[in-house]
């Protein structure tokens, strides 16, 4: 075995478990995008929101003398029901409101409501960094330390987010081209107004694909928010989910994960194998979005983009 | 319900229209107090040119219209003996009135029969009664059968306006709003259409309302007929009547006194009478 091929892999590796957690985020931004044709700027504030709303709830289910288990089951709970009731209340009173209007403009709404949840979420939830502790294992780990001397370093929750992604996304795949819902998703996301003419209600659609994106993000502000605790700098990283976009297409679900990973693995091995020899480290922060310039030059829609269908 | 039944079935006009006004953006009037009546079990078209109103017609009864900022002024919509001014696309889909848009809409990344089956979103009737009418759709559309797994958008515009149709007959209508079936086809498939129509209408009781340009294919498929300029009836009659008519002929069958016309000679005549009116 060639010696650099095991701090090689290590890297590799280490960057592309990071990766999946930006390809949570992106996953959030796609549904919403796909059937409402809306760029949802608020996805990341729902992350922190979701992740805020879990790691408070337990607290307090833990002070009133809950055991840890139910506690995390019943904050669960809590937090998906929020995130729920958080779609209805922008389908009713945003949505609704704006609609028919230019994607500007409700692009625009969901900064607004982004503002919203930053501050309605630390307002009740407070504002102050939280460790979430829900059992998943944090021990780093040893890999293939038969093939590489000293072998790769891994984190264990690391390898639980990529198996959680992992899930969610085989099982909305199977929503999305199975179901009945997921097949009135998928024909709004083509064309709304056809899916009105045959009887599908958009406001029901945006609801569900609102509480969908809010369940994602909840998952999202778990994992983040074991790995790093749950804090506000978490809605700013998920800004990392816009080149994820960029590189795996808006309308794309498996562009939005493989979009995560490349970027992920992209920063970690361009930081140390270039940022480190030539700039002095640091590059990791902007890597992502000259990436995602480059592929705006050469591949518009994406890698996985939908590709227009247009019959001459 | 003693109410209801005492109101004559028979006599109550499956669709009544009467005299809607439509503003598109609070500002522009399209339609001006239209009025039409289609009966149960019946073939009705509305003719025109384009920006005559038809469209906006069709969308006002299905209230598609509300999408595109467009609102019913004045008047009422009555559809078996209701008004439906207020209600929903999709509870009207529920309640057997569905419509088939304009340039047929279909889900491009949809296969065929996902298409298909989209138009049973709002039935609760069970899997199987679904599936037997997927059954139904394939058999008078034998080409959408063959073509079930391609994606719609890689599909021909004739069956795209089949799927379009076949996606409508999904939700178990008993009337469908057809709005220009014959847009882009060639001759031979707007005939292939129009023979589906008509046995869709003899065969399974579904009652239309079709607006078409192609005015002398309508009138053979329907028994009555109305003629939109401008967003006002301007006439109305049978079909058939309409088709010996020597206005209708002049000015939308391209005949005149002596046999077929030039087409220059039609426009001007048009103008001239326009003004002159």
């Amino acid at each position: 075995m060639p010696e650099f091929l095991g701090p090689f892999l290590e890297v590799l590796i280490g960057g592309l478990l990071a990766g999946i957690l930006y390809s949570l985020v992106a996953l959030g931004f796609v549904l919403i995008f796909k059937a409402s044709g809306v760029f949802n700027f608020a996805q990341g504030a729902m992350v922190l929101f979701a992740a805020l709303a879990l790691v408070r709830s337990i607290e307090v289910l833990q002070s009133w003398g809950v055991n840890a288990g139910l506690a995390i089951v019943i904050g669960f709970l809590f937090s998906g029901a929020l995130m729920v009731a958080l779609a209805f209340a922008v389908e009713r009173m945003v949505l609704r409101p704006l609609v028919n209007q230019e994607g500007i403009i409700l692009f625009m709404a969901t900064i607004g409501i982004t503002f919203f949840i930053d501050g309605f979420g630390q307002q009740i939830f407070g504002s102050d960094a939280y460790q979430l502790d829900i059992g998943i294992p944090k021990e780093s780990i040893f890999l293939l330390e038969g093939v590489f001397e000293g072998g790769i370093l891994v984190n264990e929750l690391d390898l639980w987010a990529g198996a959680t992604a992992g899930l969610l996304v085989l099982g909305l795949a199977l929503f999305f081209q199975k179901t009945r819902i997921g097949r009135a998703l998928r024909a709004v996301a083509d064309d709304h107004q056809a899916a009105q003419s045959v009887g599908i209600p958009l406001n029901h659609i945006w609801v569900i694909v609102w509480a969908v994106a809010g369940i994602v993000a909840l998952v999202a502000g778990t994992i983040w928010g074991s790995k790093l605790g749950v804090q506000f700098s978490i809605a700013q990283i998920a800004l990392k989910a816009l080149p994820v976009l960029i590189l795996g297409g808006f309308t794309s679900v498996p562009g939005a994960i493989i979009g995560g990973l490349i970027i992920g693995a992209g920063e970690k091995l361009a930081e140390v194998y270039i940022g480190l020899p030539y700039f002095d480290g640091g590059i990791e922060n902007w890597f992502a979005y000259m990436l995602a310039l480059v592929f705006l030059l050469i591949r518009p829609q994406g890698l996985f983009g939908e590709r227009i269908i247009e019959r001459i | 319900m003693v109410a209801m039944q005492a109101v004559p079935q028979a006599a109550a006009p499956l669709l009544a229209v009467n005299g809607i006004e439509v503003i598109y953006n609070h500002v522009i009037l399209v339609l001006k107090g239209v009025s039409l009546t289609v009966p149960e079990g019946g073939v009705v078209a509305v003719l025109g040119a384009n920006g005559a109103g038809k469209t906006t017609t069709l969308k006002a009864i299905s209230r598609l219209l509300k999408a595109e900022r467009g609102e019913v002024t004045k008047g009422s919509v009555e559809y078996r003996g209701e008004r439906i001014e207020a209600a929903s696309p999709s509870d009207l889909v529920r309640r057997g009135l569905i419509q088939v848009m304009e340039g047929r809409h279909c889900f491009g990344h949809l296969t065929i029969e996902e298409n298909l089956l989209t138009g049973a979103y709002t039935r609760r009737d069970g899997q199987g009664q679904v599936a037997a009418d997927l059954d139904k759709v394939y058999a008078y559309f034998p080409r959408l059968k063959e073509r079930r797994r391609a994606q719609a958008g890689y599909t021909s515009g004739g069956e795209q306006q089949m799927c379009a149709i076949g996606r409508a007959l999904m939700s178990n209508p008993r009337m469908i709003l057809l709005d220009e079936p014959s847009m882009g086809l060639a001759p031979q498939l707007v005939e292939e259409i129009f023979e589906i129509v008509h046995r869709l209408n003899r065969e399974a009781g579904v009652s239309f309302l079709v607006a078409e340009q192609n005015t002398n294919m309508a009138l053979r498929y329907a028994s009555f007929g109305y003629i939109l300029e401008n967003g006002r009836i301007v006439m109305d009659g049978p079909a058939d009547s309409l088709r010996e008519n020597s206005d209708v002929k002049e000015f939308y069958l391209g005949l005149g006194e002596g046999g077929r016309q030039s087409f220059r000679d039609v426009k001007h005549y048009r103008r001239r009478k326009r003004w002159l009116a």
